[in-house]
């Protein structure tokens, strides 16, 4: 892993919106090719500007960011992003949105049907194909989310708290396949969420932000091999190092009300 | 569910029954006379005695505000288009659109008659005018309604204009377009019978609704009026039905207005 650049990386990056405070600053971060980063810390402390710079829906005001060797423009047909909201096209089938990148290429319908199958077979909605996202559970609705994204075989995915609005439950069963695809497809995440226990379950490493101007106060590394279980949950190892990154993450929220 | 099927058909049929029975009674009470105001049975009966008219000039009512409609809609969605892909054209639009709007027609039906001409142009032209705008401003306001994180999603993933036009801001600007077509369709057989009114005997003889009115008003045929009324509001029934037809057509597959609630 140490061989290869790092696919995305941050020197001294910042972020202001027009004459405003800075909303990221000197952020320095290497993601390594292949590796799972989690993204935490409070409300408003730029996770998801920082999203937004790698995927260059929105330029950095100070600092270099490179993405896959380039700059964050040139790297995009690399990535993918998962927002959120599934942001489904509500009148396309769930195949309809999976095949939409490609269609956006130009990818030959039969092609792009195939691949679609495929995709919707992986996130065990062989079946669904052909529903409307409206005949879809919310749970439902994210895995059609993560095909999309995933049609586009990218190296570098994005997903912006895509499990947040999910039951406990979903989102535990939507973390271990994640996990598990992104085994079978491979790609680096870069994953931002409030929760610390889906953080520590699904990263190598976490970045914790602090906010005011959005800085990275700690890495931790998470110290368990893949592939994970849900059985990981139930390890005295996971607990401790939940109690870790929590930690950190309240000594964020602190000095932020300091 | 099925018991609950009452609330639909029972409620309108109660206050229609209401009101008749209202009519009935204030014309009972004032002794009003009938060319004051008929009663049902006797507009109905106006109706029958006077089919042949009615039919053929509804007829043509029809045929104007069907050109005036199809007209607005075309008319509409491009302007629309133009007008959601540049905000300086919005800008620069906008005033003058409104300025037509506020405009009334009646001020404008000379110069209607002096440059479409008299009869189905200018009733076309009548009903294109009162009709155009909700398209336009429905449609306008649903190109740029598009789901901000979908836009981004579509200049990430490389989409030119055309597929982003194409793929998402049509799609979803296509249920404003149809609700500013069911005000249109509203509008559109008024259009065309004021229309008539106004600019349409100059075509001399074959009048629709419009020519019927001004006729059975200066004969003092008041309850022929009525019934004249009776068919324009019918007219605008069948105009509202088919965009109603076209609207579950387009919509019920993927839109949430067609959710049911009893799953």
């Amino acid at each position: 892993m140490s061989v290869q650049p790092p696919i995305v990386q941050f020197r001294a990056a910042g972020k202001r919106f027009g004459a405003g405070p800075p909303v990221l600053a000197d952020i320095t971060l290497d993601v390594a090719e292949g590796e799972f980063v989690s993204v935490i810390g409070p409300s408003g402390c730029g996770k998801s500007t920082l999203l937004r710079l790698v995927s260059a829906l929105s330029p950095l005001t100070s600092g270099d960011l490179r993405v896959a060797g380039t700059t964050p423009e040139r790297a995009r047909e690399h990535l993918a992003f998962v927002f959120q909201e599934p942001t489904l096209l509500p009148w396309l089938t769930a195949a309809g949105n999976v095949e939409l990148p490609l269609r956006l290429r130009g990818v030959p319908a039969a092609e792009r049907r195939a691949h679609a199958g495929g995709l919707l077979a992986l996130v065990r909605l062989r079946e669904a194909g052909g529903l409307f996202p409206r005949q879809l559970s919310g749970g439902m609705k994210m895995r059609v989310s993560i095909a999309r994204a995933l049609s586009r075989a990218p190296r570098i995915l994005l997903l912006d708290e895509p499990f947040g609005a999910l039951d406990e439950i979903t989102r535990n069963h939507l973390n271990e396949e994640l996990l598990d695809w992104r085994a079978k497809a491979p790609f680096t995440a870069l994953f931002v969420t409030h929760s610390v226990a889906e953080a520590v379950f699904l990263s190598d490493r976490i970045v914790v932000l602090a906010a005011n101007p959005g800085r990275i106060l700690a890495e931790v590394p998470v110290p368990f091999a893949y592939p994970r279980t849900a059985a990981l949950r139930e390890d005295p190892a996971y607990f401790a190092t939940v109690a870790g990154v929590s930690r950190r993450l309240h000594a964020a929220e602190e000095e932020r009300s300091a | 569910m099925k018991s609950r099927h009452w609330v639909l058909w029972l409620p309108p049929l109660l206050s229609g029954a209401l009101f008749v029975a209202l009519w009935y009674g204030v014309r009972a009470a004032t002794g009003l006379q009938s060319w004051i105001l008929p009663t049902p049975e006797e507009i109905l009966a106006a109706a029958v005695r006077e089919h042949a008219l009615l039919l053929r000039a509804a007829a043509s009512t029809a045929v104007g505000a069907l050109g005036g409609f199809l007209a607005a809609a075309v008319a509409g969605l491009l302007l629309a288009l133009a007008l959601g892909g540049a905000r300086w054209l919005r800008n620069g639009l906008y005033p003058w659109l409104l300025i037509l709007q506020m405009t009334p027609v009646i001020v404008l039906a000379p110069i209607i008659v002096l440059w479409a001409g008299p009869g189905l142009p200018g009733i076309i032209t009548v009903t294109f005018l009162i009709s155009f705008f909700p398209i336009v401003v429905n449609t306008t306001q649903g190109l740029l309604s598009a789901d901000a994180h979908m836009v981004d999603l579509f200049r990430m993933y490389g989409a030119t204009r055309r597929q982003e036009l194409q793929l998402l801001r049509l799609p979803g600007a296509l249920p404003y377009f149809l609700a500013g077509l069911r005000i249109a369709a509203t509008l559109a057989p008024i259009g065309a019978i004021f229309g008539e009114y106004l600019v349409g005997n100059a075509a001399g003889g074959t009048g629709g609704l419009g020519f019927l009115v001004y006729s059975y008003n200066v004969q003092i045929k008041i309850p022929a009026l009525f019934a004249t009324g009776l068919i324009g509001c019918l007219l605008g029934f069948v105009f509202v039905a088919a965009v109603a037809g076209l609207n579950w057509a387009l919509l019920h597959h993927w839109h949430d207005s067609f959710e049911r609630h009893d799953r």
